[in-house]
This record gives C-alpha cells, structure tokens and sequence, in this order.
C-alpha cells in the first residue's frame, strides 16, 4: 500500500501553476508596455484595428465567463452594449456631460439592467433562457427606440462640442503631435488596452478564488456543487451581473470612438453577441487563452473575406458549427491537446507525495 | 366594435404564431432540443415556396406537393447527420450549432435571393373575405388559424394513435430503455425534425401568402415561436395555440393603440405571464 511507500511522508501541497504560466509574466510585461507605448509609433487605422480587436475581445471574455463558466448561455448582451452606449450618449448629449466620465455612467445603467433581467431570466431554463435573454434585449431596443430626445429609431451623433474637447485629448495631442480626431481614437484605444487588461486580470482571478472553484464544480455538476454547500444562484447573480458591467462599459466605449450611434447598430444581435459567441467558440470555450485566439481567426477572417459580405458570415456560422462537431474545446483545445501549455491555469493541480516524480 | 375587431385579428394572427410554434414545442418535447434556427428555416420554407411558385408556375398550396417533402427530408438529414451528434446533457453545443445555422441560412437566403422583400402570390384569396354581421373577417386568416387547428390535432392524433407516436413518447421519457425494445433513437428524433419541418412550411406557406418576407425575418419568427410556446407551457400543444393568440391580440391591440407599440407589446405580455405564472398557463413536462 501506499502506507509503505517512504516518498508519501513528503507533504502536499496545492497549486496551479504551470511552467508555461510561469513565464508568462514576463512576456506578458513585454506585451503590455508594447500596447501602451504603439499609438508613439502606429498609423491611426492600426490604432482603430486594435481598439476593434480588444473591445470584441473584453465582450467575448465576459461572455465566456457566462457560458462557458456560469453555463449561462445568453443570446442578449446586446442589450448592454447598446443601454450602456445610449446612457452615455444621453448625459452627454442632454446633460452636457464630458463622454469621458459618462462611459462609467453606461456601465452603471447595463448593471441596473442586469437586475431585472437576471430576474425574468433565471425563471427560464437551459435553452429558454437564451431564448429569454433576448427578448429582454429586443425590449430594451424597442424602449429605447422611442426615446427621441436622442434621435428614437433613427439615432443621433455625439455633437462636436463634446466630441472636439474630450478630457486629456489636449494632452495627447501636443504629446503626439496628432489632430483631435486622431487623440480622440488614442484615448479610445488606450481606455480600451486598461478595459482588456482589468477584465483578462479580473476574470483570470475571480477563477482561481473560493467563487471560481464553485463556478467550476456548478459547471460540471450542479447537483454535486449545491450539495456540498455552493450556493448556485449567487454565484449566477454574480456572475450575470459583473458581466453586464463590463459589457455595458465595453459598450459605451465603442460608441464614444464610434461618435455616433442607433436603435438598430447598438442592439444588433449580429454584431454583440453572434460575432462574439464565434469568437468563443472557434477559439475555445471555457478557457480564458480561447477567446484571444478566437478574435484573432475572427480578425484575420474579417480582413481576408471583407469584399465577400454575406459569404463572410457564412464561413464564420459554418466554422463555428464544425468546431462544435469535430473540436468542441475550439482551436486552444486543439493546441492544448498537443503541447499541454497553459497560459492561465486555473485547474488546482496537487503537487509534493509520490505523485511530483512522475511528472 | 373596432376593438372585436382588433381582438378577432388578432386572435386569428395567434394561428400562425401557434403553426410558428409547433414545430418547436414538437422537437423540444420530444429530445429537449431548442433549434435556434427554426424561424431561419421557416423563412427558408417560404423560398422554397417561392422557387417552386416561380419555376414551375404552380400556385403556392399545390407548390407544398413538392415543399412538404422537400423540407421533411432536410429536416430528417439535418438531424441524423448533424444535430444528433451534439444532443446530450450539455445544452452548450446544440445551441451553438444550431445559432450558426441560422447564421448560415440568412445569409445563404441573403446572397441567393438578395434583401428584397418578397411575397406568395395569392390570386384573389388575399382579399376574400366573409361577412359577420358588421364585421368582414378575411378568408386567409381564417384558413391559417383552421390550419393551426388541424395542424394540432393531426400532432395529438400522431402522437397517442400510431406507433410513430408511441416511439416519440417511449424516446422521450428513456431513449435507452427505448432503444432496447428495438426502436433506434437517432432514427426517431431524425423522423421529429422532418415532421416538425413539414409544420415549419404549412407556417411559411401563410407567413409568405400574408405579408412580405425577406431573408433577415427569421429570428423575430423564432422569438414569437418561442414566446408561444413558454406562454403555453411546455408539453401542451393547446397550450402552445393559446399562447399564440395571446401574443397575436396583445400585438394587433397594441397596434391599435400606437403602430410603433405593436411587437413591443407582445414581449410585453410574455413578461406579464412569465411574471405571474413561470411555468406557463398549461404545463404538463415537469423541465
């Protein structure tokens, strides 16, 4: 027995780190300086490419930690990006607010929203809820569609006065040497880079904690996890909600570079939440590396197909429907299957005993 | 009077809701799955109506003698070769698939048909209508609602009279013990997509003879379907028919009042019911 075996007397212990995670943080340092420091040496259209690829990037990590951790398919965030991006152009635009300040305003309305939707919603199961969700979102657009002090169906632009003296553009216009405009689409990008950086950091964290080990066992097994004492409709609430937020902020900040918004392109269920789901699940599902491999395929795809319109779309539905066939854990399971790297390990893995010399 | 009026519109527009539904509360009932693409593939039923209607010059009901079939074998295909490989306790993957399939029809009905609007040709029974004391009812709404009827009652006779039935019911409730007494669980949940299709074109038949369709109206299809359905209660066909008319009068009610209030008013009333009863107005199926 194992009893007899001298290397068992050597103590456990837990983590989850790996050597790939390890090192990690090094180049992680590299990458981060590299973001900040590219609007000193970048064209503006790379600038404007990458504001695009990280805000999708931030709707497809919180989107993931719903589905793929919460195991809460939504198929309305779309409601938060455009309520978070109309309750800024709303202060700006009837309150005379600077945009700046207004875009946390967006994030404060997705998370009222969240509230009463969280509560229709989780009245519906499995796949209803989806369905559920978005209704709600369809709601909120019609509503706010009827909203004319800013523009009702047909919608409404930032006015200049707001968009001509945004907060610290005056500072990075002298420091770059760039026109309004141009500092207006930095400050975007750069906003942007800390959004993606919080929610990557965030998220990653919120999973290694007491919360995320719940989150994982209610994945697995929801019965298993409530008998041991996870209480499953918190960590929904939780989860609904910290989401929202992050969409909702993510939201208002496209629409401040964007400067010009509508019932019809802030609520598309095309653009917020079908492009982010196949970005999730190409990439892979369930993992926080999957969604940055997922917006670069998406990206590429999107420069490569751009002349095709609806042949665009078509790849990127089918190339979605053949990963859930034949590759269910999307392009990072591929990747992990075949060289067991691990960029954020969340697994707690036991280390020490007689188990650390087989490695 | 407007207001019987109104009410008796919309009343017969919850028929075709109810033909929307069907098709829908059938296939969840029977393998628990939600086709996220099942407006998609209503609209893509109204083309193939059309295509028939167009090439053959046949008029839109004779034009089902080759829609009907058509359609069912797609049904029966899709299921046996694509979503029966992701039905299983995970809800994730079959609703992934069948949300790209749906991204995949409209744009596939995009680049094949072009965003123009498009309508059945219906001759004069578009404008029939019968005389009820003071108030006309045309004869299209009223053969759709009969059709929502028949469709239901055809649906119940399938499912407690023939042994197809007794397969879908036996399936439902254990597909291995099922599986056991010799029936094959693929085959019959291939059998329920491809009827649940024929019922997806009896619903594009009308929806294209009543108004215009283009390729991008199919999710609000599926979002009236599914609004039935929760309304109904899961597992009740009726159930599904009286959650049709209900969204059908709170719409065309909501109309009356403002044109802009009339979708929002049905997703309203859906609210309203899903606030005080969850589990629909007549449930049966305990999930």
């Amino acid at each position: 027995m194992s009893s007899t075996n001298p290397s068992f007397d050597r103590s456990f212990s837990m983590q989850t780190r790996t050597r790939a995670s390890s090192i990690a943080p090094i180049a992680a340092f590299f990458l981060v300086v590299i973001l900040f420091a590219l609007p000193f040496f970048a064209s503006r259209s790379l600038i404007q490419d990458m504001f695009f690829i990280l805000t999708m990037l931030v709707l497809a990590q919180f989107w993931n930690l719903l589905a793929g951790y919460g195991g809460l398919v939504s198929i309305g965030q779309q409601a938060f990006v455009g309520l978070g991006a109309y309750a800024m152009f709303g202060l700006v635009v009837l309150g005379g607010l600077d945009p700046f300040p207004a875009i946390a305003a967006g994030g404060v309305a997705a998370l009222l929203l969240a509230v009463p939707m969280a509560y229709f919603s989780f009245k519906l199961q499995g796949a209803y809820f989806a369905i559920g969700t978005w209704v709600i979102a369809e709601v909120v657009r019609l509503l706010v569609a009827q909203w004319k002090a800013v523009g009702g169906g047909t919608g409404t632009s930032l006015p200049r006065s707001a968009t001509g003296n945004l907060m610290f553009s005056d500072t990075i216009q002298s420091m770059l040497d760039v026109r309004a405009a141009a500092a207006n689409d930095i400050l975007a990008y750069w906003l942007a880079v800390i959004l993606c950086l919080v929610t990557i950091g965030g998220i990653y964290t919120l999973l290694r904690t007491k919360l995320g080990l719940g989150l994982a066992a209610l994945r697995d097994n929801v019965e298993a996890a409530k008998s041991v004492g996870v209480d499953a409709m918190r960590i929904k609430w939780f989860v609904f909600l910290v989401a929202a937020l992050g969409t909702g902020l993510t939201g208002a900040l496209i629409y401040l570079q964007k400067a010009r918004i509508s019932p019809d392109a802030a609520f598309s269920v095309n653009d917020w939440t079908a492009y982010v789901i196949f970005i999730v699940v190409i990439g892979g599902i369930g993992t926080i590396e999957g969604p940055i491999i997922g917006i670069l395929v998406f990206f590429i795809l999107q420069t490569l197909l751009a002349d095709y319109g609806s042949w665009y779309l078509m790849t990127l539905g089918g190339l979605a429907i053949a990963v859930m066939l034949f590759a269910p854990r999307g392009l990072w399971g591929l990747v992990y299957d075949h060289t067991g790297i691990e960029i954020f390990p969340i697994r707690r893995m036991l280390v020490g005993g007689s188990q650390s010399t087989s490695d | 009077m407007i207001w019987v009026d109104t009410i008796i519109q919309g009343i017969l527009l919850g028929g075709l809701y109810a033909l929307f539904a069907s098709g829908l509360s059938l296939v969840f009932g029977i393998m628990r799955l939600v086709n996220l693409a099942h407006g998609d593939l209503i609209v893509l039923g109204a083309y193939l109506i059309l295509l028939v209607v167009t090439v053959l010059g046949l008029s839109p009901m004779v034009a089902l003698v080759i829609a009907l079939p058509a359609m069912f074998a797609l049904g029966f295909g899709l299921q046996k070769i694509v979503l029966n490989r992701v039905l299983g306790e995970d809800i994730l993957p079959p609703l992934l698939v069948t949300f790209g399939l749906s991204v995949v029809i409209q744009n596939a009905l995009l680049e094949s048909f072009s965003a123009d609007s498009r309508r059945l040709p219906t001759g004069t029974l578009g404008t029939a209508s019968i005389q009820m004391g003071t108030i006309s009812v045309g004869v299209l709404p009223l053969l759709t609602f009969a059709s929502a009827v028949l469709v239901i009652i055809v649906l119940n006779q399938i499912f407690y009279r023939t042994s197809l039935g007794r397969a879908f019911r036996a399936t439902s409730d254990d597909a291995t013990t099922a599986s056991l007494m010799g029936i094959k669980p693929g085959n019959i949940f291939a059998a329920a997509t491809g009827l649940a299709m024929t019922i997806v074109t009896i619903a594009a038949l009308y929806l294209g003879m009543r108004a215009n369709f283009d390729p991008a109206i199919g999710p609000a299809r599926l979002i009236y379907a599914f609004e039935a359905v929760i309304i109904g209660g899961l597992g009740s066909l009726w159930g599904t028919l009286a959650g049709g008319v209900i969204i059908g009068v709170a719409q065309t009610v909501g109309a009356a009042i403002n044109p802009e209030w009339q979708i929002l008013a049905g997703h309203l009333a859906f609210l309203a019911v899903l606030l005080i009863r969850p589990r629909g107005l007549f449930p049966r199926a305990v999930d």
